[in-house]
């Protein structure tokens, strides 16, 4: 090994505090990193597997009863390569041991045992036998939530008659590797499944023999989707088509993608923010080991070591901690990627889903870390290139200090010398604790970043469905309910106050833009169901116009009083110009509003009620629970609390995973920084505070020259990581907004607080660490060496 | 030993140099001219301030002159660009300083080995530690061995690549009596056996009676040149 090298490892050695500080924030960069994008190829892997092997469908449309003769018509649109049809039923179950109904969709498999799209991957048991009756596959997470196992029975209430169906298979499908009922936000595992049942049994269930409502297509290459699309809905548009979407607005697609989306955002921000703050702290350190080695430097070049010899060196340095940081962090990101793809599992339900390692992604964060370590440190590595050797001969002459403004404005008795010498240092090198004030800052930032999620999350809980939505029961009908349907609901027993909606698919334009809407015709003056501004205030219903929510208004790009032109999709398929009267705030889902009396008499029909919101008794809720399951018309039943609780334990479960990471990962940025700074500070200044404790200062008062600096950094990065945190959660929010759900920029006090005390945690952890160092000053040593 | 018989080394014509030092500006030379012959042992003697350590620099190629010429052998070193000043301190020039410059993380040995990986032909670093007595210190760090061994060592660094030219700058500065006459016999010796030729400066003036010549400077410009005639031990100094 050659001597400048055995020099580096020693140097290394003896630098090991700073390097171990500096080299675990890349790697917790690099860790945020790798484990991003392992866990992003992994998933798309799966899902481009899942999607391959069983046929998933591009297009997909709802009808109401197609006849099976329109078939061939679908088979010839151009670029279709094949077209599966079948029967899709929403329908009651009555599960032993739960008072409160839960949805299935019947899903119909044809004679031949497999659909010919949206194919069924058996997990457990076996495909059910289509010739027998009575038979049923069912998702694996409702399986699951249940403990159902094949050879269980569970009966449901198909078309008013309870059936006992018999389950002989657990399965899941590319159509819902994560099943989010139509019209939540999030998946309920316990009260929503999939049911795959014989065509036979739903064809005479449902008496359909000979027709189908819901036909997917899969074409042969993807560029031709809108055509298809419109070719479709022309096609089926007499008999009820709904307007047929993509997988673009395909529910299980749309959530895959977004966390896609959010994965690749948290590969990018989180190196930028890592690697920023390792790029800082690495200049300043190898500034500090270049001033400390000027001397050293000076007698390399003098026996002729070259400008490059030197430069290669000291980046060496450099990279060698880089290196070791960046390793640490692909395994790291390796382990925790790992977890992630685990912790998927339980969500994204794919035959198989295995962490698949990024290589290219291990080569990027070489490639990152390289760049950014030599940028941060190239122009003090150049300043030891460029020491002239006979000037680096000669002892540093002292820095020039200037008093500081502040003490110019303040009377002279009212600093003391410490603080004084406190200020002086800050003001002299004014970028430098510019910085380091940046670099602590963005520790708390992180923290704040990292547990935003929980207080967006648990605002927008808080809007939707306490503020906005104060009902206890959603119903929804089969068909639309009459008048006599929804008096018999709304007088059950146990039933407080209720309010019936209508809703309708539609299309609306506006210019050359387009959206698949569903627009609710609500009660005037709702109490249960409100809609509200973004200042929580409740929008008054007007007798005329539509309503819009803000994320759909953006979306067509509408603003309140322009013309939008409402293509309603079902039944006698009017077309209406509306006036947009009111925007209202929802964090989930592009909805539309307008006056129940309006819309029926834009349908042309008699007050019918598409759903209930109904307001409960606690006591009688079983009650309500059992007959609304007796009634034939009724569709599905969703349970507010219930949802908001199996939300809430899933999301706050896997929060409080991320969390913990970023509390760390905050502490080791904060750790980082003050650590250096307080640890070059003592380095810097050693002699100074030599001299002092030798004139009589004492431990204490020599301290507070060395701390009063990371003290008043920390005070000052506290507030600016304040607005980074807000600054950044903003930017987050934006790059997290879908049609499924928008995070509100919400900031709960207690996150800063919280932030605030891990960083000064940190702070006083690292000070500590390093007052002890001031203790133990070799009072004579350091005098007698030449600085 | 007369100049006329032997290679002239250095040859400087109007050297003067101005440098800024801090908020100061210090005119450390104003028109030195002066010759050193092969395997000539010469002491630069002048107080503190007086330019002798600039003088040096600026031999050793280490420091560029603000007016003026140096030529070592033929080559003007004035007209030598930053590669070329490398190159000819990396194959002629052996440094020793006040203050040692040893790295602290490598030991004896591997200080000197550092410098003889890099130079065009060495001795090897044991054979140095053996001329400047200390080859039992071989494997010490330089915090372990007291000032004068580090110096000592930093002698063997000096001339473990075989220099033409060996420059002290304050050899003993840093050293008591004893510990500095056992490197001023050091140097000697390698001026005596090695031929190399040598320049030490020093403020001390008794250590002027070892040399063949004694060039004393004041004030940026050369005061006297003398002839020493009857050379002393580096054993008899006194100080």
């Amino acid at each position: 090994m050659l001597k400048l090298d055995r020099k580096l490892l020693r140097d290394l050695v003896h630098l090991r505090g700073q390097a171990a500080a500096i080299g675990l924030v890349i790697a917790a960069g690099v860790a945020t990193f790798v484990m991003s994008m392992c866990a992003y190829k992994s998933l798309e892997a799966a899902r481009a597997r899942f999607y391959s092997e069983y046929l998933f469908a591009d297009v997909f449309s709802s009808t109401g009863r197609s006849p099976n003769a329109i078939i061939p018509r679908l088979k010839e649109i151009t670029g279709v390569a094949a077209v599966d049809t079948r029967l899709v039923y929403d329908v009651l179950l009555d599960v032993p041991g739960m008072s409160e109904p839960a949805t299935a969709r019947l899903i119909s498999i044809p004679d031949s045992g497999q659909s010919r799209l949206n194919q069924v991957y058996i997990a457990r048991g076996r495909m059910l036998d289509p010739l027998r009756t009575g038979e049923v596959v069912v998702s694996e997470v409702f399986a699951d939530a249940h403990g159902f196992v094949p050879g269980d029975h569970v009966r449901a209430i198909i078309n008013g008659k309870i059936q006992e169906l018999s389950i002989v298979g657990i399965a899941l499908s590319p159509e819902y590797v994560i099943q989010v009922q139509p019209g939540s936000i999030l998946p309920d595992d316990k009260r929503f499944g999939i049911f795959w049942v014989s065509e036979n049994d739903l064809e005479a269930a449902f008496d359909m023999a000979g027709a189908f409502n819901s036909a997917s297509l899969r074409l042969a290459y993807g560029n031709q989707v809108e055509e298809t699309v419109e070719v479709l809905d022309r096609l089926l548009k007499p008999f009820g088509s709904v307007g047929a979407y993509t997988r673009d607005e395909q529910i299980s697609h749309q959530y895959l993608s977004d966390e896609l989306t959010q994965l690749r955002g948290m590969a990018v921000l989180a190196p930028a923010i890592f690697l920023g703050v390792a790029a800082f702290l690495l200049n300043i350190a190898i500034s500090r080991i270049i001033t400390q080695q000027r001397e050293q430097i000076a007698a390399l070049k003098a026996f002729g070591y070259s400008n490059f010899e030197i430069g290669a060196h000291y980046f060496n340095l450099v990279l060698v901690i880089t290196m070791i940081g960046t390793v640490v962090g692909i395994l790291v990101g390796f382990v925790l990627g790992d977890s992630m793809v685990g912790a998927y599992a339980a969500f994204y339900k794919f035959p198989s889903l295995d962490f698949t390692p990024d290589w290219f992604a291990v080569a990027i964060a070489f490639l990152m870390t390289t760049v950014a370590s030599v940028v941060g440190t190239f122009f003090a590595v150049r300043s030891a290139v460029l020491l002239p050797p006979a000037e680096a001969m000669r002892p540093e002459p002292p820095p020039s200090y200037q008093p500081s403004l502040i003490e110019r404005l303040l009377p002279r008795k009212t600093l003391s010398p410490e603080v004084r010498m406190v200020v002086r240092n800050i003001t002299r090198r004014p970028v430098k604790a510019s910085f380091s004030v940046l670099g602590i800052s963005m520790a708390v930032a992180v923290m704040i970043l990292g547990n935003f999620s929980l207080d967006a999350m648990n605002y927008m809980m808080y809007f939707q469905f306490r503020l906005a939505q104060r009902q206890d029961l959603s119903v929804t009908f089969v068909e639309p309910a009459t008048e006599s349907v929804m008096y018999e609901v709304q007088n059950l027993d146990g039933v407080l106050a209720s309010e019936t909606i209508r809703s309708v698919p539609t299309r609306i334009r506006f210019q050359n833009r387009s959206r698949r809407v569903g627009v609710m015709g609500v009660e005037p003056d709702a109490k249960l169901f409100r809609l509200l501004d973004a200042d929580e205030n409740p929008v008054r219903v007007p007798d005329f116009g539509i309503m819009l929510n803000t994320k759909l208004a953006k979306l067509l790009g509408v603003r309140i009083g322009d013309l939008v032109i409402v293509e309603v999709l079902e039944d006698k398929r009017p077309t209406l110009t509306m006036k947009v009267a009111a925007l209202v705030e929802e964090y989930s889902g592009i909805n539309a509003y307008m006056n129940k009396n309006r819309l029926h008499e834009a349908l042309l029909e008699s007050k019918v009620a598409s759903g209930a919101f109904l307001k409960v008794d606690p006591n009688r809720i079983d009650t309500v629970f059992a007959e609304l399951e007796r009634r034939p018309g009724v569709g599905s039943v969703s349970i507010k609390d219930a949802a908001m609780k199996s939300f809430e334990k899933t999301v706050a479960e896997n929060l409080m995973v991320m969390r913990s990471f970023i509390i760390v990962f905050a502490g080791v940025i904060a750790i980082g920084v003050v650590y250096n700074t307080a640890r070059i500070s003592l380095s810097e200044r050693s002699r100074d505070l030599a001299t002092m404790r030798v004139v009589g200062f004492t431990n204490g008062e020599v301290s507070i020259v060395l701390l009063g600096e990371i003290a008043a950094f920390t005070i000052a990065a506290i507030p600016l990581g304040w607005l980074i945190g807000y600054v950044l959660a903003g930017a987050v929010t934006a790059g997290l907004d879908t049609d499924n759900y928008r995070i509100p920029l919400v900031i709960a006090r207690g996150t800063f607080v919280l932030a605030s005390l891990v960083v000064i945690a940190a702070t006083v952890m690292s000070a500590w660490v390093v007052q002890r160092r001031v203790t133990e000053l070799d009072l004579i040593g350091v005098l007698k060496t030449r600085e | 030993m007369s100049s006329a018989t032997k290679t002239t080394v250095f040859r400087t014509v109007d050297l003067t140099k101005t440098y800024q030092m801090g908020e100061v500006e210090v005119r450390a030379l104003r028109g030195v001219n002066l010759e050193l012959v092969e395997s000539e042992f010469v002491v630069l003697l002048g107080a503190s301030g007086s330019g002798k350590s600039t003088l040096l620099n600026i031999l050793g190629g280490l420091d560029t002159p603000t007016s003026g010429q140096v030529f070592y052998l033929d080559t003007d070193l004035t007209a030598s660009d930053d590669r070329e000043l490398t190159r000819y301190r990396r194959d002629h020039v052996g440094f020793v300083f006040q203050f040692y410059n040893l790295i602290p993380s490598l030991t004896a040995r591997e200080n000197i080995e550092l410098i003889t990986e890099i130079a065009v032909s060495p001795i090897d670093a044991m054979d140095a530690l053996e001329i400047v007595g200390l080859r039992e210190r071989a494997n010490h760090f330089p915090a372990q061995l007291s000032g004068g061994e580090q110096q000592r060592v930093a002698i063997a660094r000096a001339i473990a690549k075989n220099p033409q030219v060996l420059l002290c700058d304050e050899p003993t500065g840093a050293l008591d009596v004893h510990t500095g006459i056992v490197v001023l016999e050091a140097i000697a010796r390698i001026n005596r056996e090695l031929g190399t030729t040598t320049a030490v400066i020093t403020h001390n003036a008794s250590i002027a009676q070892m040399a063949d010549r004694v060039i004393a400077l004041s004030d940026g410009q050369i005061a006297s040149v003398e002839m020493n005639v009857s050379k002393v031990n580096a054993s008899e100094l006194q100080w």
